[in-house]
């Protein structure tokens, strides 16, 4: 099958699973009704799978540390936020209040939120990424903090008492989309020549610098990209949930939570960020009782980690290597028979 | 004019205790190259540590004394100094304090040494700065758990008083708290370039794996630098809680980052270096909140970072390491 029909066919299938499961989570299905509270988590855990996944892909495969990604998704949510309320709703007026309306306010506010988040990571990462060493990480720290100081101070986004009336799209094929479409992005990236310079750059900097890879460019370009999938993990936030944001949402700790999912998941590990996002998205709320303690066990449970398994519970594992080795086993070997 | 002269010397205060915080992340940085980020919180601990030790501890060990007579003079001393706000403030009780403070946050440097950093030695230095943001939120958080998130008050250990020289009036809390602080610096430039640890400490910043064939102890040696930082840190953390006397357990993490950019700013890993970055940011925080605005306070220093880091990413003091292969 051609290459272009081959995806197609696939993306067709994930929109259609994606819908279905929305129906399902919306309408319930038969006698099954799920309660808008297990919907609330499912979708929170949908846009921790895009931030966690995002971060490792700066953390994980590049192997350049940036702790300031609630920071990228502050930016994304209020820049998106701040265009549905003055324009968005007028756009989607303009195309009638109906689905489609709203759907294309909605993928313009995503685009808006991904590109100014990402602007901001080039201002950012330019700078700090230049150099080698731990510069990422205070400056992203730096920056993490600055935002919500910022924020704070502008009124037209409502400053510190928060920004509300923010058009709402509880839809969960959305946050799946963007999650999924996130998922595929970094996939294809590190599975890529692109992803091969970033893990060379991790595993010795100086050995890829010598091997002729420009490693500032691609630190960057990866950074970019970490920082805009983030923004558009805000705007889901900021959009699918209450149409309410709020400065202190996006502190130390939220960056924090998202780095945490990704470490005990595993550093270069896809699916161990997913499982890692789902996992602390879904425990804390069934350990309500015990929510004071929470960051103490997750601090305790990070340095135990980094003491007995450095690489985080599923650090390198990549349960899709097998099945693309023989992939390209196959493919050398149609070649070959084309060859002779 | 005086106001600027009163500004200054605000500033050069502030930026003697950003000083004394930043020499203890340029002094880990050194020998091991990691950003410590829990020494934030470590000049949090010294403040809390000052603050029971003045009220609760102080009091119940006051009495103690009081009913048994027989107790040694040094014993009366502290108890009678550690009473703090029930006979009056002085320097003698603010120093105890002080000291004492140091001495348990050096031991807690030690613990966290022994306990976090020196098992993920072995591992790549990312593995030891996730390990260093561990110990950081465990501090805040179990912090907030054990002293409580709302901010404290701290007991008053020198009465103010205004001192005017020459038309510009300066509080004795600020003199004060800037000669102990240039007092410590010089007690740690005498640590470093004047004695054998010292020059342990200088050899392992200088090339870890030399220092270890010439036998030094290098465990020890690091062990020692996180207990002077931590010392130190505690030191600025009282100091601060005097001139400031408001205490709450997420007070480290600005001011410790703003530390951390003072050592960047004067070169990390040197430590003429940390002194001048500390006064520098310090003096211009100062300025920029007496002449400018308020509000643009904590985004100074990141200012000053970024510019640092696009301009002369060695930092003011620093030199540049020749990568060897």
């Amino acid at each position: 099958m051609p290459f272009i029909a081959r995806n197609l066919i696939f993306v067709l299938i994930i929109i259609a699973v994606l819908f279905g499961l929305d129906y399902f989570l919306t309408n319930g299905l038969g006698a099954i009704q799920l309660n808008l509270y297990i919907v609330r988590i499912i979708m929170l855990a949908g846009v921790a799978v895009t931030l966690s996944v995002s971060l490792n892909l700066i953390n994980g495969f590049t192997g350049q540390f940036s702790i300031g990604h609630a920071g990228f998704m502050a930016v994304g949510a209020y820049s998106s936020a701040y265009f549905s309320v003055n324009y968005g709703v007028k756009i989607a007026a303009a195309l009638g209040d109906g689905y489609v309306g709203a759907f294309i306010e909605y993928f313009i506010a995503t685009i808006i939120g991904a590109l100014v988040a990402g602007i901001a990571g080039l201002l950012v990462g330019v700078p700090s990424l230049k150099l080698k060493g731990d510069y990422l990480a205070i400056v992203t720290l730096g920056f993490g903090q600055i935002i919500v100081v910022v924020l704070n101070n502008i009124e037209a986004v409502g400053g510190a008492r928060g920004f509300s009336g923010i058009p709402i799209v509880k839809s969960f094929f959305w946050i799946a989309l963007v999650a999924v479409t996130t998922i595929i992005i970094v996939y294809n990236l590190v599975n890529s020549d692109f992803g091969r310079a970033l893990i060379s750059i991790r595993e010795d900097e100086l050995a890829a610098e010598a091997m002729g890879i420009n490693t500032t460019r691609y630190k960057v370009i990866a950074f970019v990209i970490s920082s805009a999938m983030a923004g558009a993990g805000g705007v889901l936030f900021a959009h699918c949930f209450d149409g309410y944001l709020n400065p202190k949402s996006f502190e130390f700790i939220k960056s924090f939570e998202i780095l945490i999912m990704v470490i005990l998941g595993g550093l270069g590990s896809i699916v161990g960020s997913i499982i890692g996002a789902i996992v602390l998205t879904v425990l804390p709320e069934l350990l309500r009782e015990f929510d004071q303690y929470r960051m103490v066990i997750y601090s305790l449970v990070l340095i135990i980690l980094m003491i007995t398994r450095p690489q985080g519970l599923l650090g390198g594992f990549d349960p899709l290597k097998k099945w693309r080795a023989r992939r390209a086993d196959k493919s050398d070997a149609e070649r070959e028979a084309l060859n002779q | 004019m005086s106001t600027f002269l009163q500004q200054l010397i605000n500033g050069i205060s502030l930026g003697a205790i950003y000083a004394l915080i930043a020499l203890g992340y340029t002094m880990v940085y050194g020998v091991l190259r990691l950003i410590n980020f829990a020494h934030g919180d470590i000049f949090m601990l010294g403040a809390f540590m000052g603050y029971y030790l003045s009220n609760g501890i102080g009091v119940r060990a006051a009495q103690s004394f009081m009913s048994n007579p027989e107790g040694s003079a040094f014993g009366r001393l502290i108890s009678k100094g550690l009473l703090g706000g029930t006979t009056e403030p002085s320097i003698i009780t603010a120093v105890l304090i002080m000291l004492l403070s140091m001495a348990i946050c050096a031991g807690i440097g030690l613990i966290i040494e022994r306990l976090a950093y020196r098992p993920v030695r072995k591992y790549s230095r990312l593995t030891a700065l996730i390990t260093a943001i561990g110990v950081s939120l465990l501090l805040e958080n179990g912090g907030q758990l054990v002293f409580g998130a709302d901010p404290k008050s701290f007991p008053q250990l020198i009465q103010s008083q205004n001192i005017s020289i020459g038309g510009v009036t300066i509080t004795n809390q600020d003199l004060i708290v800037l000669i102990i602080a240039v007092l410590l610096m010089l007690l740690l430039q005498y640590i470093v370039f004047r004695t054998k640890t010292g020059k342990a400490m200088r050899a392992v910043s200088f090339n870890m794996t030399a220092a270890k064939l010439m036998g030094i102890n290098t465990d020890r040696v690091i062990a020692f630098t996180f207990a002077l930082g931590s010392a130190l840190a505690a030191a600025a953390g009282v100091l601060v809680a005097i001139r400031i006397p408001k205490i709450e357990p997420l007070m480290g993490i600005l001011v410790g980052l703003k530390a951390f950019v003072a050592a960047v700013l004067g070169g990390i890993g040197n430590i003429p270096g940390a002194v001048l970055g500390g006064l520098l940011i310090g003096l211009t925080e100062t300025m920029v909140v007496g002449y400018l605005s308020p509000t643009y306070k904590d985004a100074v220093a990141f200012a000053i970072l970024i510019l640092i880091l696009l301009f002369r990413p060695t930092g003011l003091l620093g030199t540049v390491a020749q990568e060897k292969v």
